[in-house]
């Protein structure tokens, strides 16, 4: 049901939209189906909420630190809920979700609530004789609309900073995958969160994404998704109330492996980083550059790796990858893997959907792949690695860089002074050395060019949930 | 001409556009008109100055500071005629162009080449064994669209942050004020600025404007300038390729004035709050709200204050006010104060155009203004000025932050509690105590709402 002022109410038009299990195809239960009208319910509660002397304005910030605490400590308890709810409406294996995404969400409210007592401002030496200083202000009401790819997680990347920094919020999750931001809902009534801090209005995005890019009461909207709805709603921000606007949008991640790499730790870690979560993530190494001299081994040792890369039920603990998101996914994924067959790459093993099993797809690895090819350019979101050939740095920086994207990137080497001329050189918000998806509360994370707008964690996020103030007071004397 | 690559250029178009003095009317020269294709060539020139390995990008930090600095020296030797252009080309009062605007150009631009070699990122205690750390990279080509009320002065707010984080721009000035803009890329050059890092693209705002908030090679706009353009240049960076984007739109500020203030520093602050610059600025307080056991007072020393004044040619001392900037603004200014007698609120002074040459209106002051009446809700941008009555705290705080701007606010008292719970309750991006437009260099300056995204400053 719809989450406002801490109860759950049905939609306004009676209307409701099922949510699926990938794995089974069956669906697990029907969920009301929010419109304008439901969010501008949602709207009027977070601004109520927002209100001068409301209990949200009012309390301390640590007082607001605590909630998060306890937040995080209910996360904990209903920590087996969580993941199987969303392992069965994402297809996700089950132990990553436990381990991963609840491990992130957890730790991220922890390390935001260390932070709501912290939001400072300055004092500044202005001319003559002024007292001035800045105030970091909550924004107001924040919209959210999360993806299917990492609902929970994703939410609370949002979540965590809006709230730390006193701010209300309107959240709209992925259709796909509504059930744990649904959860949360309870969790947030039972922490103690006064009613209308938090509001989670499930629907489309054409419907209830865009009443919320479109509102002229909401101050700020955050969207993590594709870059094309990304483009939508920058505009839908402007053409209404100039709200602030935070995106994290798509990417087509470069894997540099340089001659001198530990070979094994990036054929791991390149194998992980473009097949974790189904290939559907963000920062999916999808364009995988190996240095010549190594090639033909890397390529090897990849296929090996994927060959062996267990798909399965996501229930069953051997599984590493389980279905895709839903038929629409699934269906663009085979189209790419066509057209890299077509385009002239080397299809190395998998390459097609496993018989009979509805929405699962073989791991699949490309070689002999160049970057004018389909697979080499778009965004597949799906368990398929192309690899492909350099031979000399100043080439590499230059592939690398040439995508309208810019969210991560990853090199390989033992050389300090390549690593780090290719951490300079790379125009993505994070640059991975020696790793891949070292992803933690505290690092902030974000994309250049259009991978997107702002940055979520770190401290750098509390900039995007605040508005800065600057107070100046005339004094009879300089002091 | 056209400034690209530290070179002069004709438009590929080989149009040209008038400029012209608004106390005269008469024609000042012509400026090449630039248009898409002259934005494409200033965006290839800035973009190869931003190459990997190139003079700018290789450059140290502290030279970026020493260059702005050099800067600053050329334009305080060349003070004199950049004022003269500004009054000429704005209408703007020479002495002020000289000492205020010349002065915040000069202030601001070194106060950004102190900040070019202090640009931190920072290291981060991440989980588990890593060792991450964070970098403030130049965001790449940045366009900037610039006004014309303080053509100097917002040129130098857009340039002095950019360069000083080692971006390179593309500048289109406003077309009534493209001089002082023009001016400085011969300043730039003689400082030693690399060809390509400063382009000045002179035009109109359909064409060379919405270039660049079109532009897929654009990395970032800022624009200074009207909320309704301002939406659509957002717009037009989600449209494009989601360039980053920098607003200052603007404001219907309101300047609070409580019985407990020095009354004498309220009016004057009152009155150059919203007078300054013929009332074309976008922190002007054009909703005074005095509370009522003071109200006549008030209003009867604003008037005063108001009828003092001499409208003239803005070259010549002992000028106070100059010309609104064109024949747009002006007919927009006399249909508001229209309204204002229409609405019913009661004209004191002025209220209708001043001379038979030139873009010239009467101070104007309006009281027993209402909030629903046109002149207390839209930005008029002129020298008229509203003064209101209240009564309570929580209903002054209701009746200013109604309003989908939110740049500056003031609070007139001596009350400390009353100053802060203000300072605290206001929704704008600056609010003053006892004080009007103190800005400089130091403040961060932007607006809540409506009136902008960003800081700038």
């Amino acid at each position: 049901q719809i989450f406002i002022n801490n109860d759950w109410h049905e939609s306004t038009s009676g209307k409701k939209f099922p949510t699926y299990n990938p794995s089974t195809l069956e669906k697990i239960c029907d969920i009301e189906e929010g419109d304008k009208p439901d969010v501008d319910n949602a709207v009027e509660a977070a601004k109520a909420a927002f209100q001068r002397g409301s209990p949200w304005r009012q309390m301390d910030a640590p007082s607001r630190g605590r909630l998060l605490h306890k937040l995080a400590d209910l996360l904990e308890r209903d920590r087996v809920t969580l993941a199987t709810l969303e392992t069965m409406d994402t297809g996700k294996p089950f132990l990553q979700a436990y381990f991963i995404d609840l491990e992130g969400c957890i730790k991220t409210l922890r390390y935001y609530a260390g932070w709501a007592d912290k939001i400072q401002g300055r004092t500044i030496p202005v001319d003559e004789n002024f007292v001035c200083f800045t105030r970091h202000e909550p924004m107001g009401v924040c919209g959210a609309i999360t993806p299917w790819n990492f609902p929970l997680l994703m939410l609370v990347w949002k979540m965590a900073p809006a709230l730390c920094c006193g701010n209300t919020l309107v959240i709209k999750p992925a259709e796909q995958t509504p059930l744990t931001s649904l959860y949360i809902g309870s969790l947030i009534k039972e922490v103690g969160f006064p009613p209308g801090v938090v509001n989670i209005v499930p629907g489309y995005g054409p419907t209830a994404g865009a009443a919320i890019s479109t509102h002229d009461s909401i101050d700020k909207i955050a969207f993590t998704g594709s870059t094309e709805v990304g483009k939508l709603i920058k505009e839908a921000a402007s053409k209404s109330n100039l709200k602030r606007v935070t995106l994290e949008l798509g990417g087509k991640n470069p894997c540099i492996v340089c001659a001198d790499a530990d070979l094994d730790l990036a054929v791991e870690c390149a194998h992980q980083g473009v097949f974790f979560n189904q290939g559907q993530c963000c920062t999916a190494a999808s364009r995988v550059f190996v240095e010549e001299q190594i090639y033909p081994e890397f390529v090897k040792r990849s296929v090996e790796f994927a060959k062996k890369r267990l798909v399965g039920d996501p229930f069953d603990a051997r599984t590493e990858q389980g279905p895709q998101i839903d038929q629409k996914q699934f269906d663009k994924i085979l189209e790419l893997i066509e057209s890299g067959k077509k385009e002239g790459a080397k299809l190395e093993c998998g390459g097609l959907a496993i018989e009979d099993r509805g929405l699962f797809i073989k791991p699949t690895v490309f070689s002999e792949v160049t970057d004018n090819m389909r697979i080499a350019k778009e965004e597949i979101f799906g368990p398929v690695q192309p690899i492909m050939k350099f031979k000399s740095i100043e080439e590499v920086i230059r592939r690398a860089n040439s995508t309208e994207y810019g969210l991560t990137a990853a090199v390989f080497t033992k050389n300090l002074d390549r690593a780090l001329t290719l951490a300079s050189a790379l125009q993505s918000g994070t640059v991975w050395i020696n790793c891949y998806n070292a992803l933690y509360a505290q690092a902030p994370f974000g994309g250049f060019k259009m991978s997107g707008n702002g940055r979520e964690l770190g401290e750098y996020a509390l900039a995007e949930y605040t508005e800065v103030k600057t107070v100046t007071i005339k004094l009879s004397q300089k002091s | 001409k056209i400034f690209i690559n530290n070179e002069w250029h004709d438009s590929v178009s080989g149009k040209k556009f008038a400029v012209f003095n608004p106390a005269t009317e008469e024609k000042i020269c012509e400026v090449e008109e630039g248009d898409k294709v002259d934005v494409d060539k200033a965006v290839k020139a800035a973009r190869k100055a931003f190459e990997l390995g190139s003079t700018w990008r290789t450059m140290d930090a502290s030279e970026r500071g020493r260059l702005l600095n050099k800067l600053a020296d050329l334009v305080e030797r060349d003070r004199l005629i950049l004022a003269t252009m500004e009054t000429i080309d704005g209408g703007k009062l020479f002495s002020t162009a000289y000492l205020m605007d010349l002065g915040a150009c000069i202030k601001t631009l070194r106060y950004c080449a102190g900040w070019a070699d202090k640009i931190h990122g920072r290291t981060v205690p991440m989980d588990g064994n890593f060792f991450t750390f964070t970098r403030h990279e130049p965001i790449g080509v940045c366009g900037q669209i610039i006004p014309w009320n303080f053509p100097l002065v917002m040129f130098i707010w857009k340039i002095a942050p950019a360069l000083c984080c080692g971006n390179t721009v593309v500048v289109k000035p406003a077309e009534q004020t493209p001089l002082s803009a023009l001016y400085m890329g011969s300043l730039i050059k003689e400082a030693g600025f690399p060809p390509g890092v400063v382009n000045i693209v002179p035009g109109f705002g359909p064409t060379a404007g919405a270039a660049i908030s079109h532009h897929m090679d654009i990395d970032k706009v800022a624009f200074t300038g009207s909320t309704e353009v301002g939406k659509l240049i957002k717009e037009a960076a989600g449209k494009s390729n989601l360039k980053r984007v920098t607003l200052e739109l603007g404001g219907k500020s309101p300047n609070i004035i409580f019985a407990d203030a020095d009354l004498d520093a309220a009016v004057e602050f009152a009155h150059i709050g919203l007078f300054y610059h013929q009332g074309q600025c976008c922190i002007a307080g054009s909703r005074i709200f005095v509370e009522e056991p003071i109200y006549d007072e008030f209003v009867r020393r604003s008037i005063e204050r108001a009828k003092k004044y001499t409208l003239g040619d803005p070259l010549m001392p002992g000028v106070q006010q100059g010309p609104q900037i064109d024949k747009e603004q002006f007919k927009k200014i006399l249909e508001l104060i229209e309204s204002g007698k229409k609405e019913g609120a009661k004209l004191e002074c002025g209220g209708g155009p001043w001379g038979d040459k030139g873009y010239f209106i009467q101070p104007t002051v309006f009281s027993d203004v209402t909030d629903d009446m046109r002149i207390a809700k839209e930005e008029i941008f002129g020298p008229v000025q509203q003064i209101m009555k209240f009564k309570t705290i929580d209903e002054v705080i209701k009746r200013a932050n109604n309003t989908t701007y939110g740049l500056a606010a003031a609070v007139f008292t001596k009350d400390i509690d009353k100053a802060l719970t203000f300072a605290a309750a206001l929704q704008a991006g600056t609010v003053w105590v006892n004080c009007y437009s103190a800005l400089s260099a130091q403040c961060p300056f932007g607006g809540f709402k409506m009136s902008g995204n960003g800081r700038e400053m």
